[in-house]
This record gives C-alpha cells, sequence and structure tokens, in this order.
C-alpha cells in the first residue's frame, strides 16, 4: 500500500495528535502553542487539497471514491473511511475557515481562555471524522467529538452571557444526541449493518412489515441532524450560542451548522434515493417543508435582530433552510447549485462573524440596541438630503471596514457580482430553467424560489440598516483599532469568495460532478463494498506469524 | 415476559427524563437527562432481540450463529455509555459554572418574575 492512499486517515490523525501534544505545554508558552496549531492547520488544508484533486482526478461523470479501510476489515464489517467529491469539498470548506478563525485569534482571543488550541484542534478532528465516515455509529462518535470540543469553545472567554447560551447549546445537543442514538439503533434492528454503503444495498430489501421501523428510525435519526442544522421549531438556541460565542468560534462555527446538512444530503441521496425501492424519496417532502419555514422565521429573525451578530446567527438559519428545502428538491440541478451556495454563504458567514467584532469596537455598546427602536419612532425628518460631503476624510481602517462589509451585506444578500449571487442563481435556473421549452413549475418550484428571493431581500433590507447605523450614523464615531491578522482572515475568506466568482466555471463543474455522483449512489456503494484489504506482508524465511 | 419488562423499564425511565428535562432548574435537566441515556442505552441493547442464555462471542469451529447473541450492540451500549457519562460531567461541570456565576440554578439564569 501506497503511502499517498494513507493520506486518507491524515485529516483525522494530524488534529488528534497535534491538540494531544499541545496540552503537554503550560499555557505560558502560547507563542509555541499558537504556531504548533497554526501549522497543523495549514497541513491539514493542504492535505485536503491534495485529497480534494484525488477524489476529482477522475473521469468528469465517474465518481472517484477513496476508501480506507480501518484495521483491514473489509467494508461491512469493520469501519470504513469514504472520500469523495463531496467530502473532499467538506474538507477543504473545513480547512480554509479553521484556518480563517485561526488566525483571527491569534490577534488575543487565544489567549482568554486555556486550552484554545486544544480544543480548537479537537473540533477540527471531529468535523473532518464526520465528513470521511461511512459507517453510522462512526459518525456518532465524531459528533460527539465535535459537539464536546464545541461545549468548551463556547465558553470560551466566559462570562454571563456565554455560560447561560452554553448551557440551552449543550442540553439541546445533549438531547439531540440521544435521538441520535435512538435513530441508528432503529436503523440497525432492521437492517443488521451501519455501514452506510452496505445499508443502501439492504435498504430496497427491507420487508414491508418491517419498513414502518426502518423510516421511523430514519426519521428520528434526521431529526437529531436538524437539531443540528437549526431547522424552524428546532433551532431557537441556535443564533443565541453563535451570538455568544467568541468572534473565532462562531467564525468556525459557521460550519457545525452544515455538518447536520452534509449528513443529510449524504444519507437522504444515499439510502432514500433512486435505488431504494419502497423507500425512494422518504422524507424529501418533510425536509422542503421545515426549510423553507426555516427560511421564512429566519428572515423575520434578520429583520428583527438588533445586534448584527445576532442578524449573523439568523442568517445561519436562513441558509440551513435554504439548503434543506433543495435537498427536499433532489434534483441533480438543484443539488449543484446548492453546493455552490453552501461553500459561498459558510464562507461569507464566517468572514461576517469575524468582522462583527471588529465593527463592535468601534460602537457604543448601546448604539445596537438603540438604533432599531429609534427607527421605529422616525429619529430622522429630513432623511431626503443627502450631503455630498467630499471633503470628510474617512480613515483608512474604516474604509477597509466597510469595504468588507459591503462585501458581506452583498454576498449574503446573494447580489451580482459576488458569488452568493452565482449560488442563488444556478438554483433558480435550475427550477425555472432555462433550457426548459415550457415554463412548467411545480408549486414547490415556486414556493422555493420565493423563499430564495425573500431571504435575500430580508437579508439586504438588515444589512444595509445596520451599515447606515454603524458607518454613517455615529457623528463621533471611534476609529477601532486592529491589528492586521484581525482583518487579513476577514479579508482573505472575502477574496475567496470572489474567486469562487472569477473561476465560477471549474467550481460549478466540480458540483455539477459531486451533484451528479451523489444522484447516482450505486457507484459509492460498489466502491465502498469492492475495497479490498491489503494483503499480509509476505513472510520471509524464519519470521513467524 | 421479559420484552414486556424491557420495555416498561424504557418506557418508564424515558417518559421520567423527558418529564424532568422540561423541568426549570438545572439540576433537573440533568437527571432528566441522565434518565434518558439510560432509556437509551436498554433501547439499543434491546434492538439485539435479546435471548436469556446466549453467549455472544464465537468460538472456534463451525458455529451455528442463532444460538448466540448479537455482540455488536452491545459494543455500541458501551460506546454510548462512554460518551453519555463524559458529557454527563462535562454538563455538570457549566452547570456549578452557571449556579457560581448567576446565583441561579434556574435553566435560563435568572429567575422567572
Amino acid at each position: 500500500m501506497e503511502w499517498r492512499s494513507h493520506l486518507l486517515i491524515v485529516p483525522i490523525l494530524l488534529p488528534l495528535l497535534t491538540g494531544a501534544l499541545l496540552l503537554l505545554f503550560d499555557e505560558r508558552r502560547h507563542v509555541l502553542k499558537a504556531t504548533l496549531s497554526f501549522v497543523a492547520t495549514v497541513i491539514l488544508l493542504v492535505v485536503g487539497l491534495v485529497l480534494m484533486r484525488f477524489a476529482d482526478s477522475g473521469e468528469p461523470d465517474a465518481a472517484r471514491t477513496g476508501v480506507y479501510l480501518l484495521g483491514n476489515w473489509s467494508a461491512p464489517f469493520g469501519i470504513v473511511l469514504v472520500l469523495d467529491r463531496l467530502s473532499a469539498l467538506m474538507l477543504v470548506l473545513t480547512g480554509t475557515l479553521a484556518l480563517a478563525s485561526l488566525t483571527f485569534s491569534l490577534a488575543r482571543w487565544d489567549r482568554i481562555g486555556p486550552h484554545y488550541h486544544t480544543l480548537f484542534q479537537f473540533l477540527l478532528m471531529g468535523l473532518n471524522g464526520a465528513f470521511l465516515t461511512g459507517d453510522l455509529f462512526n459518525l456518532f462518535v465524531f459528533f460527539e467529538v465535535l459537539l464536546a470540543a464545541s461545549y468548551g469553545l463556547v465558553l470560551h472567554g466566559t462570562g454571563i452571557q456565554r455560560v447561560r447560551a452554553g448551557l440551552h447549546y449543550i442540553a439541546i445537543n445533549l438531547a439531540a444526541s440521544l435521538l441520535f442514538l435512538v435513530g441508528v439503533s432503529l436503523i440497525y434492528g432492521v437492517t443488521g449493518t451501519l455501514n452506510m454503503a452496505d445499508l443502501a444495498v439492504r435498504i430496497p430489501a427491507v420487508t414491508p412489515g418491517d419498513q414502518p421501523l426502518l423510516l421511523a428510525g430514519a426519521a428520528v435519526l434526521g431529526v437529531a441532524f436538524l437539531v443540528k442544522a437549526g431547522i424552524y421549531p428546532l433551532g431557537f438556541w441556535l443564533p443565541t450560542a453563535y451570538t455568544a460565542a467568541a468572534a473565532p468560534v462562531a467564525g468556525i462555527f459557521a460550519i457545525l451548522s452544515k455538518v447536520g446538512i452534509y449528513i443529510l444530503f449524504r444519507l437522504s441521496l444515499l439510502l432514500f434515493g433512486v435505488d431504494a425501492g419502497a423507500s425512494a424519496g422518504f422524507g424529501e417532502f418533510w425536509l422542503f417543508g421545515a426549510g423553507i419555514a426555516t427560511v421564512a422565521f429566519a428572515s423575520a429573525g434578520v429583520l428583527a435582530s438588533q445586534g448584527m451578530a445576532r442578524l449573523a446567527g439568523f442568517y445561519v438559519l436562513v441558509s440551513s433552510g435554504t439548503l434543506l428545502s433543495a435537498i427536499g428538491l433532489s434534483t441533480v440541478e438543484v443539488t449543484s447549485g446548492a453546493l455552490y451556495y453552501m461553500v459561498s454563504s459558510t464562507m461569507a458567514l464566517s468572514a461576517f462573524f469575524l468582522l462583527v467584532e471588529l465593527l463592535d469596537r468601534a460602537q457604543d455598546p448601546a448604539a445596537d440596541v438603540l438604533a432599531v427602536t429609534m427607527e421605529a419612532y422616525g429619529d430622522d425628518p429630513d432623511m431626503e438630503d443627502v450631503v455630498e460631503d467630499a471633503g470628510l476624510l474617512i480613515p483608512g481602517t474604516i474604509a477597509i471596514l466597510g469595504l468588507c462589509f459591503v462585501a458581506c451585506a452583498i454576498l449574503l444578500a446573494g447580489l451580482p457580482p459576488l458569488s452568493g449571487f452565482i449560488g442563488k442563481f444556478a438554483m433558480l435556473d435550475a427550477i425555472i430553467g432555462s433550457n426548459k421549452p415550457t415554463l412548467d413549475i411545480s408549486m414547490f418550484g415556486w414556493l422555493f424560489t420565493a423563499a430564495l428571493i425573500g431571504s435575500g431581500l430580508a437579508a439586504m433590507v438588515a444589512m444595509v440598516r445596520a451599515g447606515i447605523r454603524t458607518f454613517w450614523a455615529p457623528i463621533e464615531g471611534t476609529i477601532p483599532r486592529i491589528k492586521l491578522v484581525e482583518i487579513m482572515p476577514v479579508a482573505g475568506l472575502l477574496l475567496l469568495c470572489a474567486a469562487m466568482t472569477i473561476g465560477g466555471g471549474p467550481v460549478l463543474r466540480y458540483m455539477d460532478a459531486t451533484a451528479r455522483a451523489m444522484h447516482a449512489p450505486h457507484v459509492y456503494v460498489e466502491e465502498v463494498l469492492s475495497a479490498s484489504p491489503v494483503p499480509p506482508p509476505a513472510t520471509t524465511e524464519g519470521s513467524q506469524p | 415476559m421479559i420484552e414486556l419488562t424491557l420495555a416498561l423499564g424504557i418506557g418508564f425511565l424515558v417518559g421520567s427524563g423527558i418529564w424532568l428535562l422540561q423541568r426549570p432548574r438545572t439540576y433537573q435537566v440533568i437527571v432528566g437527562l441522565s434518565l434518558i441515556s439510560y432509556g437509551v442505552n436498554l433501547f439499543i441493547f434491546s434492538m439485539s432481540r435479546p435471548r436469556s442464555n446466549m453467549a455472544p462471542v464465537v468460538t472456534s469451529g463451525t458455529v451455528d450463529p442463532a444460538a448466540y447473541a448479537d455482540p455488536l450492540p452491545q459494543s455500541l451500549v458501551l460506546t454510548a455509555i462512554v460518551i453519555g457519562f463524559a458529557t454527563t460531567a462535562l454538563f455538570l461541570v457549566v452547570l456549578l459554572v452557571s449556579r457560581g456565576l448567576t446565583g441561579s440554578d434556574h435553566v435560563d439564569g435568572r429567575e422567572p418574575n
């Protein structure tokens, strides 16, 4: 077995070892800790990119799947790690966000509480493991690893606000984990396997008598992921927890809600996709409905938010809801657009979470609370006369922050020219169909279109209002003190979004290939189940086995 | 008989747990979570279709699988117990911190008016 095939386990082992190693050092040696953590994260991103190149190296229409048999047990019996285009995409996204958040935290956040870097690395391990695993129970273990680390991180920096939000966050997630276990064990009870590929083979063969039990198990499991994704009636904890978390933590948490989305994407297409027989298409209607309800609720939340961090928290829900309803629509074109949207919105959200903390330094803490109230009473009667104040010198810091804010607003609202627009456009194009002969759109299609456009409008209104309050309204605004390492990750993420716009063709081609592979799960199943264990090393003379 | 006992046991544990989970005091919430996790552990175990007097570990030679209990759910329960124990301990710490910082053991960190 060549060394290259072992790369597949590096995204799990590297953060685990780094995190464990960092525990050995005293908190006073923070430069060493920060350096180790930073180097490990850079390597992680590079490994992610190499794996992505591997996953994408096959023919454009064929899925190239890397399978890693842990302990050299063949597929349905042992635990497998599986790499395909989708998991490679998630690995790279995780690496990118991790690098940005970690760089941001180096300015001061990593020294505010103990073991920040260790927790951060364990969080990365859990995330990467959840994206790579091909086994349901192993998924549960990685979920618990990432949640345990996130419990620590959400409390990083302490303070009453964080402890209060953290308590709710932990209680909700513990309850959801128990649902996860119930769902997994029900599925095991019916099918007798936990391997995802093997499940996909066995589900069509489930007898009609056992089918309700299987579907109940899948539904309970789905609810557990929906809680993590912050679906409408189960997601009230999310904006509060994300608002309370420290800025770099919220920056990496932007991908945490996408883990649930990723699993739902994978499982709904793998287990209940085209090949699933009687169970095909299970849950699509509910996912779609819940997604639309989430978008509606979260758009109202975005409009009603007084602070910018809370606005971002609600926008996480908008993004989740949009993706869930895209899963519910379940066509190749929509899936492809949704993947693009997911990458773009996650990076934009992460950048915005980081940016909000920088902007808050320029402000009176009470200003945000007053803002909405003041608007309701009409504080400015003469809004009409816009003064062309060409002589006013905007300080450099504010100009850069403002530029970043405008980019965030454009991305979140989904306006051209940045990538938020392309993602939404790809999904809308899949529904309205520029290449369809007649304008034949289902009711679901119309609802989805309305949700996409409506949520974009809500985000734009809210962002414009927040922007005016932050940059134009303060008469004696203080210029925030900002370090270069703090603005660099924000600008970097936004530049990546811009690069995704310019390189939209290759990126969309990758997403198309991913979506096609996801909608043809039999390739994944065959690759996983046919992976053969490594033969034992040839015994040389004299050595005993 | 064993099925009924098991089912009633799971139902009783989870039922009590859910009731406690809805209570306003943090201590009640953590006891509720523990009870539910016991119920869920028994539930996982019950998914192996338990029968008495069956060994889970296969001996060497040709064996009849029907004469053995399914060992996998038992190992899953072990994992779930360990993870559940760790996360409950973590929650307990946060609960104490919350009590110390806010001066209240209400789940919202303040007494309702």
